[in-house]
Formats: structure tokens, C-alpha cells, sequence
């Protein structure tokens, strides 16, 4: 997650203190892992030398705190390419869970059994999001559905893995 | 720990030379939600059209409520079938002659409740699931997922103590099939029914509060600390 583009992102509906700016992105993106008040002051600091922000004012009495960011129109530039590129696709080359079911039948144990425990602890995951979903506001719920669909996929892998796996273990014991 | 509500101990099923079942265990207890998943054709239909006393083992035993099921003539077990347990499937569940409301009141006619009370608690039961706008429609002349809705809201409405799932959302988009899931479950956690729900799919089984797995008509549950 891209700190300096989110804070500016949330500066584009005016200027803000920092303590300020880190409420508001806690409040949407935080999700029981809130800003520290150094990530947010570095990231300010990073984004007022670049010219991306500039201070708008300082409230009588001074301070850190006291003083007011407002985005620039490189800034509000920035912001736009950030939303203008596509996020790389994760492409998952690389399978622990994969090795483990080549060992598992390399050395004749239960391959059955390690794709087994993997998918009961991945359920586990999933129904702890399907409650706090339950439970949860529209945003939750989004939340929580990317990460369901995502172990979703992992758990449909292992499915077919399941179904493959006498096939896999004459290749690998050939 | 309660008693299992609905209990197969070593359930053995054949179709001429297939054994669908080898030995299968599985229980649930009142209020619980179980999901059974495996690999198509390992015999989980099979598996719950024993426990819901649809089909009569080979060999092993369904308990039921300190009854054996699987040992008991035609019909006391439809009789059971009709008032205590609730189905919903996948496919072709709804009667085409009949509307969409007289399909939900059909259970409770049959149970010798006069029409036009079925009729108003099937309303309410449509409406929960908001298909209230299809009542006069016949099975025929409504979407899919409608028709799935339909037939959830005629498993639930008499209230039944277990209720069998035979994949309920595999003819809904993600969202209705969380709607329906949703309903399901709570009507669990209501009315203390068991639910007993076959799914491929893993956020469905993600409702459940544990599963079971069928593979070559065996059962297998990962016990965890
Ligand atoms: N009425 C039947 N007559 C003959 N064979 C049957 C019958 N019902 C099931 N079988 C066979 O028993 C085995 C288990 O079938 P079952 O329907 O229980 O599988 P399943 O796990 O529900 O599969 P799916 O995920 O595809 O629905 C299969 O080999 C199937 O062909
Ligand atoms: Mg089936």
C-alpha cells in the first residue's frame, strides 16, 4: 500500500494536519493496523520535498502538530498516475504448499493428508471472515471478500491438486 | 459436549457394482452447521440422502433423534421426511403445476393447514427472501436464482429440525448466494436446526462451523488442537 498516495489522495478534499490526516486514513484503510505518527511525519516530509505538498498555514501556538498540508497541482498529477496504473497481477510462481506435496510424496507420506490440514486452516481463515463480515459495515464486507476470494482460489488449487495427486506421484517417484 | 442430533456410523451404499459409500461416519448436533466437500462423484449426495433417510444403507446405521432411521419401514420415514426435515437442491426441487407461493405452502397443506393460512406464512417466508414478487409466478416462468430462493424458502418454513443442502447456491451469482447462506445459517442459529450443507464451494463451506471431507466414499474430519 502506497502511503504518500493515499495521504495525498485524502489531501485533495482539503488541507489537513497531520494528526488529522492520520485519523482519516485509519478510519478507512487502517483495519486494526493504524498509522504510526512517524510513518505519517516522514511520509509528509518526503512529500513536502518533492513538491507534492506545501504547508498552508500554522495555528497560533506552533508545533509539528499545528501545521495545516495542502496537495499541489503536481501532487493532485501524482495521485492521477498512481489511479491511471494498473497494480502488477500477482502471479503466485511460487508454492510452499506445492513443494511440501512433492516432498510429502518423494518420501511416501500422506500427501493427502498435508493438502487436508492446509485446507481446514484455510477454512478457519475464511469463516473468521465470513463472521466479522457478518457483523461488518459495506466496507468490511469488501474487505473481507477480496481476502475470502483469494483463499478461495488457494483452496480450489488445492482441490485439484487433490484430485491430480496419483497422477503427480508417478511423475515424481518415475 | 451435546449429543449428535443426526448420526451415520460406518454407512455403506452401493449402486449395482459402485460402491458410493465404504464405511462413512458423520454427525451433527442441533444448531450446527456441518459442510461436506470432496471431489465429485466421492459420494456426498449418496452420503446425504442416507442421513436424511432418502435412500436406506446397505450396511451401518443413521441415527436420528435416538431413532434408527435406518431401520425404519416407508413410512414413519416420509412422515419424518415431510415434518422435520427441510431440502434444498440444486435442480428441479419445485412442483411445475403450482405457483411459486403454493409450492412453499405444499409442506404445511400436506401437514393439513388450511390454504389460506400456509399461504401467509409462505408470504412472509417469500418476502424474507425477496422473491415476494414471484408468488403467482409458476416455477417456469421465473429466473434461476429466483426458483433457488423459492425452493429455500419452502425448506425453511415449517421450521424444520435439520435441514439438507444439496449445493443451495450453485445456481446464484455471489451475492445471492451469500443472501442465501446467510438466511440458512441463521436459521440455524434461531431455531436450533442442523444444517448439513454439500458445497464445492469453499466461501459457502465458509458458513459452516466445521466440515467434513468425502473421498472413494469415505469420510475424513481434520481434528485440530
Ligand atoms: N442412483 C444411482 N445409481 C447408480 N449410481 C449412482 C447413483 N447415485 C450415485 N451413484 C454413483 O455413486 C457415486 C457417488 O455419487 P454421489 O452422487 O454421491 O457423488 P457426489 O460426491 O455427490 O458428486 P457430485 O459432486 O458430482 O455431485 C458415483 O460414482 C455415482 O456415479
Ligand atoms: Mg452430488
Amino acid at each position: 500500500m502506497s502511503i504518500g498516495h493515499t495521504l495525498l489522495g485524502l489531501l485533495e478534499g482539503g488541507p489537513r494536519h497531520g494528526y488529522d490526516l492520520k485519523r482519516a486514513y485509519d478510519e478507512h484503510f487502517g483495519h486494526g493496523r493504524p498509522l504510526h505518527y512517524g510513518q505519517v511525519y516522514a511520509t509528509l516530509s518526503r512529500l513536502l520535498k518533492n513538491g507534492l505538498i506545501e504547508e498552508s498555514g500554522v495555528e497560533q501556538g506552533g508545533g509539528p502538530d499545528r501545521k495545516r498540508y495542502a496537495v499541489t497541482a503536481e501532487g493532485v498529477t501524482d495521485v492521477d498516475t498512481w489511479l491511471g496504473t494498473p497494480e502488477k497481477p500477482e502471479l503466485y510462481m511460487q508454492s510452499t504448499l506445492y513443494t511440501k506435496v512433492v516432498i510429502a510424496l518423494m518420501s511416501e507420506r500422506d500427501a493427502q493428508d498435508v493438502l487436508d490440514t492446509q485446507r481446514h486452516a484455510h477454512l478457519r481463515a475464511m469463516r473468521e471472515l465470513t463472521a466479522r463480515k457478518r457483523g461488518g459495515d459495506l466496507a468490511d464486507q469488501l474487505i473481507c471478500d477480496h481476502a475470502l476470494f483469494h483463499l478461495e482460489a488457494d483452496l480450489r488449487w488445492l482441490e485439484l491438486t487433490a484430485a491430480r495427486i496419483d497422477e503427480l506421484r508417478n511423475q515424481v517417484t518415475s | 459436549m451435546t449429543q449428535p442430533l443426526l448420526a451415520a456410523t460406518g454407512v455403506v451404499k452401493s449402486f449395482g457394482p459402485t460402491k458410493a459409500l465404504d464405511g462413512a461416519n458423520m454427525s451433527v448436533r442441533a444448531g450446527e452447521v456441518v459442510a461436506v466437500m470432496g471431489p465429485s462423484g466421492s459420494g456426498k449426495s449418496t452420503m446425504l440422502h442416507c442421513l436424511a433417510g432418502i435412500i436406506q444403507p446397505d450396511a451401518g446405521t443413521v441415527m436420528y433423534d435416538g431413532k434408527e432411521l435406518s431401520a425404519m419401514p416407508d413410512q414413519p420415514r416420509s412422515t419424518l421426511r415431510r415434518t422435520e426435515f427441510g431440502f434444498v437442491f440444486q435442480f428441479g426441487q419445485l412442483v411445475p403445476e403450482l405457483s411459486c407461493i403454493e409450492n412453499v405452502a405444499l409442506p404445511m397443506r400436506l401437514g393439513g393447514m388450511k390454504r389460506r393460512d400456509a399461504e401467509a406464512k409462505a408470504r412472509t417466508w417469500l418476502d424474507r427472501l425477496e422473491v415476494g414478487e414471484v408468488a403467482a409466478k409458476r416455477p417456469g416462468e421465473v429466473s434461476g436464482g429466483q426458483g433457488q430462493r423459492v425452493a429455500v424458502a419452502r425448506a425453511l418454513v415449517t421450521g424444520p429440525r435439520v435441514i439438507f443442502a444439496d449445493e443451495p447456491t450453485g445456481a446464484l451469482d455471489s451475492l445471492n448466494g451469500e443472501h442465501v447462506m446467510r438466511l440458512l445459517t441463521e436459521a440455524a442459529k434461531d431455531t436450533g436446526a442442523a444444517v448439513i450443507l454439500v458445497t464445492h464451494e469453499p466461501r459457502v463451506a465458509a458458513y459452516s462451523d466445521r466440515e467434513v471431507i468425502v473421498r472413494d466414499g469415505h469420510t475424513r474430519q481434520v481434528e485440530f488442537a
